[in-house]
């Protein structure tokens, strides 16, 4: 299905500081050098900062992640919950109308859909507060017809209760999510037909329920502070505590950073150039660092094949470059506070330490070969 | 019918404790250190033995498929994948496994980690499962905070990260190969086979993909045995299955029971009977969006398992995510529907499904209006076998098969429409 950018996009993104926070712990539960395995989540995190994508967005999350700007756009486009188009200002309401809630009514559903919010899906409402569209199996069955409003399933619906709920969330309030037949989850509504046995007592509502009732206002525009980010993975691993650091890292620019110009040793010198940049400021609680040596261009012979580093990919190789980084011996030369320098330019902070590149710079410098670079040459991981 | 102390889902419906303080009351996360101690063959050979086949829709046996990992290492990791893309147009039951009852898939998940030599694991749930994605991810918090998970999961000795990974609405990437590339943030678009995951799946390692049901009932079935578990269903066709009951009957629902239970059976006990009566049942479709539907008459004394629906009427259990139509419904127009469907999420990558699904629902279309000629059926027809088994991944077949059951079942409706536009009349062709 061709799906095309919104014509009148707005002049930038930033991701707010709990949602980069938020962006950059997602990327740890991918291997070094996977980044991009997270840009799904992070393409939908914007999209809850926003309420819908924007190409500002799409961009800002491909070069946060390394990614060349169409492949990002390649997923923004192939994935239907993506909305390019702008949403209302309340909610985008998604009408389930596949067959099972097609046989149980759903086209009633989309019925007051046209008459309350407007004629054709991907259309705003005369107050501009919601739009609408028919959606594939949106996977409650067994509780059609239903519809999912924001993010939250409103099931075993009624026309009646559907309109009801439309002009509860347009007076501003917010109806409580799950079944409105008085079902719990997806038992039989005239009783419990099994595990009777287990019976403990109801709780008030069923899981999904209960998470929207917890969050209280469930159709605001998401800034991170809502759930807590937890990376559990990361502990007792020498990493960055990544929820806990406060140190902003330098969001990714659109433009790249000017050409091996050694920035002067103060970090508010890192490109900041383009807009994203303003938001998140770089607080940096800096540790002593020092320039490290840098040069203009790749000495005779040509630059070294940063990418044979663990951790290195082609996006991050190219940030080195701009920096001045072009050969191991150059990366083997740095002290700790080099490394700081060089980690307040990076979006990833303490990936010098974590991936070891020190290390491995030492051995490739000496002509020695890594696991990793091994492994990259044989399965010809860049090419 | 299946006695409450033989249910794997004890808490299907989330009504009661949910955390991991309640799974444990209910038996989950039981010496699940000495089951992992017992070493990866013995956790295959048990699987094997107990007849589990995946419960995604394919029904592959699960036991099998998990040996066909690598047994060493040759330096790539492994990796666990599990399916929580639950997208099949009927199929709900996964959904209330993560929301519900999270720590039977969690702890399903690290010990078929280990049972394939893989120290991480990515769950894949559906974009649109928002709530139950945090639910999930709270339940797997808890688990890290109980040390479960992370390194020496559980105390077993075996260092294991579990992550959850999500889409953004896109069918295809139930499809195993599609999932693994939404997984490397791409496209989900389905790759060639061979090489099957197992030899080079998720960032070119062994992966095995299984299905969130498939992996949630692994934990009880070792801690109770195999014997146990096969000695639900006929032969082939062991286990107990979470079936999930929608449209017209009394009281759609989800529901776990016994493998080969009878369609009756199953209608009459937990949802209150068929609509209007046994008499007022149309069709049913059995399992799930991909299947064919099959003539109400035939499916009242019809065995719900695999063998059954597919051997005697042609259809098949899927995902046992059972579509029960009555006389109500515009059988045509349903299938159409289905048909909308598998236009929508064709991927696009080969040409007999991407073209042939807007081709079929565009003759679909005029079937439900009876604007058609008679012989258009046949061409109808014809196309859904050139689709068939001409695509990369199932969805071109997924896509055929719910026409091809309605052209074999209900041929004489779609005739009669054409013939009722024909002659303006509408209603009875009796007097003809």
């Amino acid at each position: 299905m061709l799906r095309r950018l919104y014509h009148d996009q707005p002049e930038s993104f930033a991701f707010l500081p709990e949602n980069l926070k938020w962006a950059e712990a997602q990327i740890t539960k991918y291997p070094a050098g996977r980044a991009q395995s997270a840009v799904i989540p992070l393409l939908w995190r914007a999209q809850e900062q926003e309420g819908w994508l924007t190409r500002p967005a799409i961009e800002y999350v491909a070069d946060m992640l390394g990614m060349a700007h169409i492949r990002a756009f390649e997923v923004a486009s192939f994935y239907f919950m993506f909305q390019l188009t702008p949403t209302g200002s309340i909610a985008h309401v998604q009408v389930c109308g596949t067959t099972s809630c097609m046989i149980c009514g759903a086209e009633k559903l989309i019925d007051v859909c046209k008459d309350k919010i407007a004629d054709k899906p991907f259309t705003l409402s005369a107050d501009g507060k919601f739009t609408w569209e028919e959606v594939e199996c949106l996977g409650a069955c067994a509780n059609a017809p239903m519809v999912q409003i924001g993010k939250d399933y409103y099931e075993d619906l009624t026309t009646d209760r559907f309109a009801e709920i439309l002009d509860e969330l347009s007076a501003g309030k917010v109806p409580v999510p799950g079944p409105q037949n008085g079902r719990f989850s997806s038992e039989p509504k005239s009783g419990l037909t099994s595990l009777k046995d287990f019976d403990s007592g109801k709780t008030q509502y069923n899981a999904s329920a209960q998470r929207a009732v917890d969050l209280g206002d469930t159709v605001k525009r998401i800034d991170g502070t809502e759930v807590p980010i937890l990376t559990p993975w990361m502990k007792g691993k020498d990493a960055v505590d990544v929820a806990a650091s406060k140190t902003a890292t330098v969001p990714p620019t659109a433009k790249p950073a000017p050409k091996a110009k050694a920035p002067a040793a103060k970090p508010a010198a890192t490109p900041a150039a383009a807009k994203p940049a303003a938001k998140a400021a770089p607080a940096a609680d800096t540790v002593e660092e020092t320039a490290p040596e840098v040069l203009t261009a790749a000495r005779a012979g040509g630059a070294d094949d940063l990418k044979m580093l663990k951790g290195v990919g082609p996006k991050l190789e190219q940030t080195l470059n701009d920096l001045g980084f072009y050969h191991f011996d150059q990366i083997a030369a740095w002290g700790p506070a080099e490394v700081a320098w060089v980690d307040n330019r990076l979006t990833f902070k303490g990936r010098i330490e974590r991936d070891g590149w020190i290390e491995q710079a030492k051995q490739l410098a000496a002509g020695e070969e890594t696991d990793f670079a091994k492994r990259a040459k044989k399965d010809k991981l860049y090419d | 019918m299946l006695k409450d102390q033989d249910r794997i889902f004890t808490n299907i419906y989330g009504m009661h404790d949910r955390n991991l303080a309640g799974a444990k009351a209910r038996g989950h996360w039981d010496g699940t250190a000495g089951i992992i101690q017992k070493g990866r063959d013995w956790v295959v050979d048990q699987m094997k033995a107990s007849g589990l086949r995946g419960r995604g829709g394919a029904g592959f046996p699960t036991g099998l498929k998990w040996s066909f990992m690598p047994k060493e290492s040759d330096g790539r990791p492994a990796y666990l994948v599990i399916n929580a893309d639950e997208s099949e147009p009927g199929t709900c039951k996964d959904r209330e496994i993560m929301r519900h009852d999270p720590h039977t898939l969690i702890e399903g998940a690290l010990i078929a980690s280990f049972a394939m030599n893989a120290h991480a694991a990515y769950i894949y749930i559906r974009g649109e499962y928002i709530r139950e994605r945090e639910a999930l991810q709270a339940a797997i918090d808890e688990a890290y905070d109980a040390g479960l998970l992370g390194p020496n999961a559980a105390g077993s000795g075996w260092d294991f990260d579990l992550y959850l990974h999500h889409g953004a609405g896109a069918y295809i990437c139930g499809e195993e190969t599609a999932l693994l590339e939404s997984l490397e943030g791409k496209k989900g678009m389905p790759r060639m086979k061979p090489p099957f995951p197992a030899g080079a799946g998720l960032y070119g390692c062994p992966t095995t993909v299984n299905n969130v049901e498939s992996i949630a009932v692994v934990p009880t079935i070792l801690r109770r045995g195999p014997e146990w578990f096969a000695g639900f269903g006929r032969p082939n066709n062991a286990g107990t299955k979470l079936f999930a009951i929608s449209g017209h009957v009394n009281n759609p629902c989800v529901v776990e029971e016994a493998m080969s239970i009878g369609f009756e059976e199953l209608i009459e006990k937990h949802c209150g009977g068929i609509r209007g009566g046994w008499d007022n049942l149309l069709a049913v479709i059995p399992g799930g969006s991909s299947v064919p539907c099959v003539r109400g008459e035939n499916m009242r004394d019809a065995i719900m398992d695999f063998d059954y629906l597919r051997g005697e009427l042609g259809s098949g259990l899927g995902t046992a995510a059972v579509i029960v139509m009555d006389k109500s419904t515009d059988i045509v127009k349903a299938i159409w529907r289905l048909s909308k469907f598998y236009k929508h999420e064709s991927c696009g990558q080969c040409t007999p499904c991407r073209e042939g699904t807007g081709w079929m629902m565009r003759v679909m279309d005029r079937l439900v209006k009876g604007e058609a000629e008679p012989e258009e059926i046949d061409m109808l027809w014809d196309v859904t076998k050139q689709v068939e088994g001409h695509t990369i991944c199932a969805l071109g077949d997924a896509a055929a098969w719910p026409i091809q059951g309605l052209i074999r079942n209900f041929r004489e409706e779609i005739e009669d429409r054409i013939k009722a536009q024909k002659t303006g009349r509408t209603g009875a062709m009796a007097a003809e």
